[in-house]
């Protein structure tokens, strides 16, 4: 089970500010070991934000991301007590949706 | 040579008017990289898991760890991070946070605290130590330091900090004080902060935890400390032992007065 994103959304003259972190590892693949064996990849694969149930962003990422990766947006015409939620998806089929409030 | 004349003092301008277009110093491009890192600090996730750990029912003993005494009574977390280390009376010694976050977890939760010390930093319970020592430091966000030295073992324990600081050793042969000794000195892009006095707000020990981007690890002070034993080519120091504790007095009784910026971000 995967740890929890921590998403801050601000609203501020028409848009919120939506910042998000995530826990994950993002192994790129190229890594060894200290046996000298190859870390898997492991990596998330696509990102999507929605605003009240409405998608407002997707974006495909690689394993050029780094490990607990920060994402930063705007969405226009968003205000306080929206609820914007985000969701990531990794190599490994693994998902996780985490959701906040527009302040 | 007249006809070379004016050429040079063109050279000679061109060279005084570099400094003046507002260049940016290596330091201040730093600085703004670490502005920029800061907004998005993963220190913060760390942060999130120790908080669910402290409220959590955990070990063999299914207990939280609501009832942990770490300075300022049971279940008090604001604030005890700028008193830390000091002398509890249920060990009878003097403990930094994270000795005393292992205590509590072998009290109240019935974890083995010598097994936990035994755990490599970022593995198992090791890593919840951090992640909970994280947590604590963050709600003493912005205090200042102030470090209690009225028990005769706490001024012992500086007294022996101080000693340690100043020990040189290893194939190297240098001691803390030979880095942290002076003002002005860096490594690399690095300042290094004077830590035989106060280094200001958020320098030095007011800095740890703190998550490192280049390794994408959260860094507890026990394992700084490790890493400043390991540059010395020391051995690395027991987890918890007396001497890092006494290093850690040293640094905070020094840092009195400096504000805490923990959990931070670096490199």
């Amino acid at each position: 089970m995967s740890d929890p994103m921590r998403i801050r959304a601000q609203a501020t003259g028409g848009k919120a500010t939506v910042r998000v972190l995530m826990s994950h590892e993002m192994e790129s693949g190229q890594r060894k070991d200290a046996a000298g064996k190859t870390v898997p990849a492991w990596f998330i694969q696509e990102v999507t934000a929605t605003l009240n149930g409405k998608q407002v962003l997707s974006a495909e990422w690689g394993p050029a991301v780094a490990k607990n990766p920060f994402m930063q947006f705007n969405i226009k015409s968003a205000k306080a007590g929206d609820k914007v939620a985000v969701t990531w998806k990794d190599n490994k089929g693994e998902t996780r949706t985490d959701e906040a409030t527009v302040s | 040579m007249k006809t070379v004349f004016p050429l040079s003092i063109a050279a000679a301008m061109a060279l005084a008017l570099t400094p003046a277009m507002a260049q940016k110093t290596a330091s201040q491009g730093i600085d703004e990289y670490r502005a920029m890192l800061a907004d998005g600090n993963p220190a913060e996730l760390f942060e999130a898991k120790g908080e669910d750990l402290w409220k959590k029912a955990r070990g063999p003993k299914n207990a939280s760890l609501e009832k942990c005494d770490l300075g300022k009574g049971p279940g008090v977390v604001k604030g005890v991070f700028v008193e830390l280390p000091r002398f509890f009376a249920d060990t009878q010694r003097v403990q930094d946070l994270e000795s005393r976050l292992a205590s509590c977890m072998e009290m109240l939760q019935g974890f083995n605290a010598a097994e936990i010390a035994k755990t490599p930093f970022g593995r198992g319970e090791m890593a919840n130590v951090t992640s909970l020592a994280t947590w604590v430091s963050a709600e003493s966000k912005g205090l200042k330091f102030n470090l209690s030295q009225s028990h005769t073992q706490e001024k012992t324990f500086y007294e022996v900090g101080k000693r340690l600081f100043f020990q040189r050793g290893g194939t190297h042969d240098f001691s803390c004080a030979s880095c942290h000794g002076e003002e002005g000195k860096r490594i690399r892009l690095q300042d290094l902060p004077i830590l035989t006095k106060s280094p200001g707000d958020g320098l030095g020990f007011a800095a740890w935890p703190a998550y490192r981007v280049s390794n994408g690890q959260m860094w507890s002070m026990q394992l700084r400390l490790n890493d400043c034993y390991r540059q010395q080519r020391f051995p690395y120091p027991g987890f918890g032992s007396d001497a890092t504790i006494a290093l850690s007095t040293y640094l905070g009784v020094n840092a009195k007065g400096a504000a805490s910026i923990a959990p931070a971000i670096k490199r």
